[in-house]
C-alpha cells in the first residue's frame, strides 16, 4: 500500500551543532552586565555553496550561530541583563537573509529557514518577557529586510543618523516577497506604526533615514556617529536597571550534545528519534528520569546540562531542528514517552520548587520555546499513551501539542494501564505562541473544563477517564489497539502533505491571536505563498531576476 | 460469557480463538436477535422451518437442510477458500499481492462499500415481513424464509467484516446497520428502492429476480476486490444469492405458467377474462417486469461517477468477472454513453472508462437480467401465444442518471411528458393493478395445496415432495 519514495541522501545532513569559538559570523563578548553580540559575516561561509553573504546578508548558517549564542548567553552567561546586537561592518548594520541563497533554495528550505529564524526571533521577545533579557538594537548603519527585522525583535531600537543610513523593509518593491521574519507584523503590532505609513515604508525600497525612523516610531533612539556608542551603552545600562534578572557570576557550560545519528535515526540519552521511511513516519520517544535527581539548587547547578529537564529541552530542541531540515519526507510525528510518570511529576515539583532560581527559570523557558516548536512544526503528530507511558504534568504538554493522542484502554485494574496525570506545567507555566496554555487552547469551548482540571491537579486519569474529561483523543483498547494505530498512521500518511499542514495550522491555535501566533499563522502563511508564485520565483519572477539587470515579469491579475 | 462458538456459530474464521471477534459478537449478537424478532418475518417465528443452514463452505457442508425455528437459525460466518498467490486485478495496484489487512488509506472507503451492502441485507428482511401472512403455497413461505435468514447471514458476513478489520469505528457501524430501518423515516435505509415495502408476493417474485440481481452484480464487483477478506466473504455470498434468484426465476415462471393455462381453459387471452378467473393476465406481468427492472437499474449509480473510478482505480471494487475483460487498468479507454440531446435527440458522449464502470456493471446485469426473460417467452411459445415478455429500454422510467426524468417510452424513444402521462397506465402498475394483484394475495396453509394466481413448482426443496409440509404451522 505505502508507495513511500525513499529519501535520497543527495543533501549532506544539516545539524544545529556550533559554539563561540567556532562561529564565523558572530562575535560574542561580555562585559559585567551587558553582552555584545556582533555580526561580522564570513561572506565565503554559506552553509550551502553558490552564494557570498556580501553586506553582512545571512543564510541558515549565521542563524544557528545567533541562536547558539542567544542560549550560550541564557545559561553561560546568567548573569547578563541585556544584549546589544550590533555589527562590525562600516555603516552597514544587516543587510538581511541572503538574496541569492533564496533565490537558489528550493521552497521547503525557504520555509524552514524562515520559520527557524522567525523562532529565534520570538524567542528574544519571549526571553525579555518572562525572564528579563533586554535587547538593543544597535543600528551602526544600513540597516534592511532581516537585518531590520532583527532590530524590531529588540526590546529598542537605536540607530546611527549618519544622514544616510536608512532602515528599510524593501523586500515587496525589490524582491517581490514580503518582510517574513515578523517585519510587517512588528511594525504595525509591536512598534504600533500607523497602516498608512507602514504602507509608504514597507514599499519604499530606500527605507528611510534616522530622523524619519524616529518620528515614524520605527526606531526609538538616534544619534550621530559620534555620540552613538555612548547613546548605545546609556541604554543597555537603562535596560539592565529595568531588567528583574538577579547578577549571577557563573553559568552552566553547554556542552556538545552526546547524539549518535544513523540509519536509524538520532539517538540521544532522553530522546530518541526512529525513522520508519516506508511508512513516512517518524517516532519521537522521549523518556522520563531513569536516575534520582537533585533535589536542591546546588545539586542543580552542579548537574548543569546534565539535568534532566535541561538535557530533555536540549536534546528534543536538535531532534526536532533536525527533523525539520533533513527529514521532511516523513509526514507523520508519533509521539511516545516512556518511564515512570512519578518520576516527571517529581522532576516537575523540583522545577516548581525552584523557579526562581535563574537556571529553573531559564529551564522553563528552554521548555517552553522548545514545546512551541511542535505547535509549528509542519507534520502532523499524534501521541500514542502506553502501557509504557509517562504523559505526565511536563510530558503531558506533548500529547497536548499533537494533533489527537490515542490512550490505551485496558480493563480497570489492570496494573499496566496506563495513567496520565496534570501538575502546573500544564496550567500556564507553558504558554504556546498564542498566549495560552496548551490546555486552555484545547478547551477554548469550555473554559470551567480547565478550572475543574486545576482543582483536581495530581489525580491519576486511566483512558475512560482521560477520554470522558477531553484529555485524550481516543481510547482503543488491547483488542483494538494495534490495528487501529496502523490503520490511523496509514490514513493520515495517505492524505494530501499540503493540505494536512495548512489543516493543523489552523486547527492548533484557536482563540485570539498574540503577535508570535500572527507570525506563524498569517505572515508565514502569506509569504509562503508569494514563495510559490510565479511572480516571485518564475524563471522571470522578481527574486529570480534580481542583481541580473533585466525587471521582473509580472502576471497582473490580483489574486 | 461463556459460549460454544463453533456450535452456536458455525465458522471458518477461526471464531473460537479471536478474542476481538468474540467480544464484537457478544454484544452485536443479542442486538440481531432483538432486530430479527422486531423486524423480522412478522409471526411464525416459534415454527420450525426446513431450512439450508451453511455449516461450512464445501460442496458438502454449504448445505445442510433441517428444521429449525427461524430464531434458532444458526448465522454462520463463511468466507470462500484463501487463494495464497491471489493478485490484485484491476486498477491502479494491479499485480501487486492482495491485502489481507485494511490499507489505512483506504478504510473509510471500504468501510462506507461494506456499510452499504451491509444495509441492503437487513433492509430486503424487513421490506419482506409481512409477507408470511399471505403465501401462496408452503413451499412458497419457507422460500420466503430461506431468503430472509441468508439475508441475515449476509448481514451477519459484512458485520463481520466490520468486527474483524475496522475497531470501533467498524463496531459503531455494525450497530447502525440494526438502527435504521425500511420505510422508516427518522431512520431510513441507505439505498432509497429498499424503503419501499413489499406487499405482494408478485413484487417479492420481481424483486428476487431483479433486485437481489443487482445484490449479486454488487457482489460479484466486490469478490473482485484487493482487500481479500472482502473478496472472499462475497465470494461465498453469492452461492446463496444464487437461491434468491432461483425464487424470482421460477416464481415468475410459475406465475407464467398459470396465467397461460387459464388463457388455454378460457380460450382467450382478454385481460379481463384472466382476471375473472383469478390469474395474472401478461400485460399486468409486463408491467410490474418494468418497474422492478427500472428501479433496480436505478441500483447501480449514475452513468458518470468519480466515486465508481476512484473504486477501479484504488482496487477496491472491480468489474464483474473482472477476467473476461482484456485490459484491467482501464486507464486509456473510453466508454461511449449515451445520453438525452437537444430537442428530444439523443446524444453520444466519450467518457473514461473508469468514470463508466457503474454503466459497465449495468449492461453485464441487463445482460443476465435477459436470460430469465427468454425462459419465460420459451415457455409462452410452448403454450402458442405470441405474447412475448421484454425488458424496457434502459432509458425508460429511470429516478438517477442522465435519463432521470426523461419521458420516454418503452423502448426508450423520447416523448412529450403528456404523452408520457397519458400511457403511463400502459406501461406500470396503476392503482387498480396493484388493487388486484394485493385482492389475490390469500394465505394457503395446506401442504400440497396452492393459490390460484400461480402453478405449482416442479420440484420440492432438497429432493423433498412438492406437498412437503415445510413449514410446520401446527
Amino acid at each position: 500500500m505505502v508507495t513511500a519514495e525513499l529519501p535520497i541522501a543527495s543533501q549532506p545532513l544539516v545539524t544545529f551543532d556550533t559554539s563561540p569559538e567556532r562561529y564565523r559570523h558572530w562575535r560574542l563578548s561580555v562585559d559585567g552586565r551587558v553582552a555584545t553580540l556582533t555580526l561580522d559575516v564570513d561572506e565565503d561561509g554559506g552553509i550551502r555553496p553558490g552564494y557570498a553573504l556580501k553586506l553582512n546578508s545571512y543564510d541558515l548558517g549565521v542563524d544557528i550561530e545567533f541562536h547558539d549564542a542567544l542560549q550560550r548567553i541564557r545559561f553561560e552567561h546568567p548573569g547578563v541583563a541585556c544584549v546589544v546586537i550590533t555589527s562590525a561592518k562600516d555603516r552597514m548594520f544587516c543587510a538581511g537573509a541572503n538574496i541569492y541563497m533564496l533565490g537558489a533554495s528550493t521552497h521547503a528550505w525557504k520555509v524552514n529557514f524562515c520559520k527557524f529564524t522567525n523562532e529565534t526571533r520570538n524567542g528574544m521577545e519571549d526571553s525579555s518577557r518572562n525572564d528579563g533579557l533586554r535587547f538593543v538594537a544597535a543600528l551602526n548603519g544600513t540597516t534592511a529586510g532581516g537585518g531590520y527585522e532583527i532590530a524590531l525583535a529588540c526590546d529598542e531600537i537605536v540607530m546611527v543618523d549618519d544622514r544616510s543610513s536608512a532602515v528599510s523593509l524593501p523586500e515587496v518593491p525589490l524582491l517581490g516577497v514580503l518582510p517574513g521574519t515578523g517585519g510587517l507584523t512588528r511594525v504595525v503590532d509591536k512598534r504600533k506604526v500607523r497602516r498608512d505609513i507602514a504602507d509608504l515604508f514597507c514599499t519604499n525600497p530606500d527605507g528611510v533615514r534616522a530622523e524619519r525612523a524616529k518620528s515614524w516610531n520605527l526606531v526609538d533612539h538616534i544619534a550621530p556617529p559620534a555620540q552613538f556608542a555612548a547613546l548605545v551603552a546609556e541604554r543597555a545600562q537603562a535596560l539592565c536597571t529595568s531588567s528583574p534578572r538577579p547578577a549571577v557570576e557563573r553559568g552552566i557550560e553547554l556542552r556538545p550534545l552526546e547524539r549518535v545519528i544513523d540509519a536509524a535515526g538520532y539517538h540521544y540519552r532522553h530522546v530518541d528519534v526512529r525513522f520508519d521511511h516506508l511508512r513516512r513516519l517518524v517516532t519521537l520517544v522521549v523518556r522520563a528520569p531513569r536516575e534520582a535527581q537533585p533535589q536542591g539548587v546546588e545539586g542543580i547547578v552542579a548537574a548543569g546540562d546534565a539535568w534532566w529537564p535541561l538535557a530533555l529541552a536540549r536534546e528534543l530542541d536538535d531532534a526536532l531542528l533536525l527533523l525539520r531540515t533533513n527529514e521532511a519526507q516523513l509526514g507523520l510525528l508519533v509521539i511516545r514517552t516512556e518511564g515512570d510518570p512519578e518520576a516527571v511529576l517529581a522532576a516537575d515539583q523540583t522545577l516548581l520548587r525552584h523557579r526562581d532560581h535563574w537556571l529553573v527559570r531559564e529551564t522553563i523557558g528552554m521548555l517552553r520555546r522548545t514545546f512551541a516548536r511542535i505547535d509549528v512544526t509542519s507534520r502532523s503528530a499524534y501521541a500514542i499513551v502506553d502501557a509504557n507511558s509517562c504523559f505526565a504534568g511536563l510530558l503531558y504538554e506533548l500529547a497536548l501539542a499533537a494533533d489527537r493522542s490515542y490512550m490505551l484502554d485496558l480493563t480497570d485494574g489492570d496494573e499496566n494501564a496506563p495513567e496520565i496525570a496534570l501538575d502546573e506545567f500544564n496550567f500556564g507555566l507553558l504558554p504556546m505562541v498564542n498566549g495560552r496554555s496548551r490546555l486552555e487552547t484545547h478547551f477554548l469551548g469550555t473554559p470551567t473544563a480547565v478550572a475543574a482540571l486545576s482543582a483536581e491537579a495530581g489525580r491519576r486519569y486511566r483512558a475512560a477517564e482521560a477520554l470522558a474529561q477531553g484529555l485524550i483523543t481516543l481510547a482503543p483498547d488491547d483488542l483494538d489497539w494495534e490495528d487501529e494505530l496502523r490503520m490511523a498512521f496509514e490514513e493520515r500518511t495517505a492524505l494530501s502533505p499540503d493540505a494536512l499542514t495548512a489543516m493543523e495550522a489552523n486547527l492548533r491555535f484557536a482563540g485570539s491571536e498574540t503577535l508570535e501566533a500572527k507570525v506563524f499563522g498569517r505572515l508565514s502563511a502569506w509569504q509562503n505563498w508569494v514563495f510559490i508564485r510565479p511572480n516571485a520565483t518564475g524563471e522571470r519572477g522578481a527574486l529570480n531576476v534580481f542583481g541580473t539587470g533585466s525587471r521582473p515579469q509580472f502576471d497582473w491579475k490580483r489574486v | 460469557m461463556d459460549i460454544n462458538y463453533s456450535e452456536r456459530i458455525p465458522n471458518n474464521v477461526d471464531l473460537a480463538s479471536d478474542r476481538t471477534l468474540q467480544r464484537a459478537l457478544e454484544h452485536w449478537q443479542p442486538g440481531f436477535l432483538n432486530w430479527w424478532k422486531d423486524l423480522g418475518p412478522s409471526d411464525f417465528q416459534a415454527n420450525d422451518v426446513y431450512l439450508r443452514t451453511a455449516t461450512s463452505v464445501d460442496a458438502k457442508g454449504w448445505a445442510t437442510y433441517g428444521f429449525v425455528r427461524m430464531p434458532e437459525y444458526r448465522w454462520g460466518i463463511f468466507l470462500a477458500d484463501r487463494d495464497p498467490d491471489r493478485r490484485i486485478g484491476f486498477g491502479d495496484h494491479l499485480g501487486s499481492p492482495v491485502w489481507q489487512q485494511v490499507p489505512g488509506e483506504y478504510r473509510s472507503t471500504l468501510r462506507r462499500l461494506i456499510v452499504t451492502q451491509g444495509d441492503t441485507e437487513p433492509a430486503s428482511v424487513e421490506q419482506q415481513r409481512l409477507l408470511g401472512h399471505t403465501a401462496p403455497s408452503i413451499y412458497d413461505l419457507r422460500n420466503l424464509f430461506q431468503v430472509n435468514v441468508e439475508e441475515g447471514r449476509h448481514l451477519w458476513a459484512m458485520v463481520y467484516l466490520l468486527h474483524a478489520y475496522f475497531g470501533r469505528d467498524g463496531r459503531e457501524e455494525a450497530e447502525e446497520l440494526l438502527e435504521r430501518h425500511s420505510g422508516d423515516n427518522n431512520k431510513p435505509r441507505i439505498l432509497t428502492t429498499f424503503n419501499e415495502p413489499i406487499s405482494d408476493w408478485l413484487s417479492f417474485y420481481m424483486f428476487t429476480y431483479f433486485t437481489d440481481r443487482d445484490g449479486k452484480f454488487q457482489l460479484k464487483s466486490l469478490a473482485e476486490s484487493s482487500f481479500d477478506p472482502l473478496s472472499r466473504t462475497c465470494q461465498f455470498m453469492l452461492t446463496e444469492e444464487a437461491h434468491h434468484m432461483f425464487v424470482g426465476d421460477t416464481g415468475i415462471a410459475r406465475v407464467t405458467k398459470r396465467t397461460l393455462e387459464v388463457m388455454k381453459e378460457l380460450g382467450t387471452d382478454d385481460p379481463e377474462a384472466i382476471r375473472h378467473a383469478g390469474a395474472i393476465d401478461l400485460p399486468t406481468l409486463q408491467k410490474y417486469l418494468n418497474f422492478w427492472f427500472t428501479a433496480s437499474l436505478d441500483l447501480f449509480g449514475v452513468e458518470t461517477s468519480s466515486n465508481a473510478a476512484s473504486y477501479f482505480a484504488t482496487g477496491l471494487k472491480g468489474r464483474p468477472d473482472e477476467w473476461k475483460f482484456e485490459d484491467h487498468a482501464a486507464v486509456n479507454q473510453v466508454f461511449a454513453l449515451e445520453s438525452p440531446g437537444e430537442s428530444g435527440s439523443v446524444k453520444s458522449e466519450e467518457i473514461p472508462m473508469r468514470n463508466a464502470m457503474n454503466e459497465v456493471t449495468r449492461a453485464e446485469y441487463v445482460k443476465d437480467c435477459e436470460v430469465g426473460v427468454a425462459r419465460w417467452n420459451r415457455l409462452i411459445q410452448k403454450h402458442g401465444y405470441d405474447f412475448r415478455l421484454a425488458l424496457p429500454s434502459t432509458r425508460f422510467h429511470r429516478k438517477i442518471g442522465v435519463w432521470a426524468g426523461i419521458a420516454t417510452d418503452e423502448h426508450g424513444h423520447i416523448i412529450s411528458r403528456e404523452e408520457y402521462d397519458a400511457k403511463q397506465g400502459q406501461w406500470l402498475p396503476t392503482q387498480s393493478d396493484r388493487a388486484y394483484v394485493a385482492s389475490l394475495m390469500q394465505n394457503v396453509t395446506e401442504p400440497g395445496k396452492i393459490a390460484a394466481w400461480i402453478a405449482p413448482p416442479d420440484r420440492g426443496i432438497n429432493n423433498q415432495p412438492v406437498d412437503y409440509e415445510y413449514v410446520r404451522l401446527k
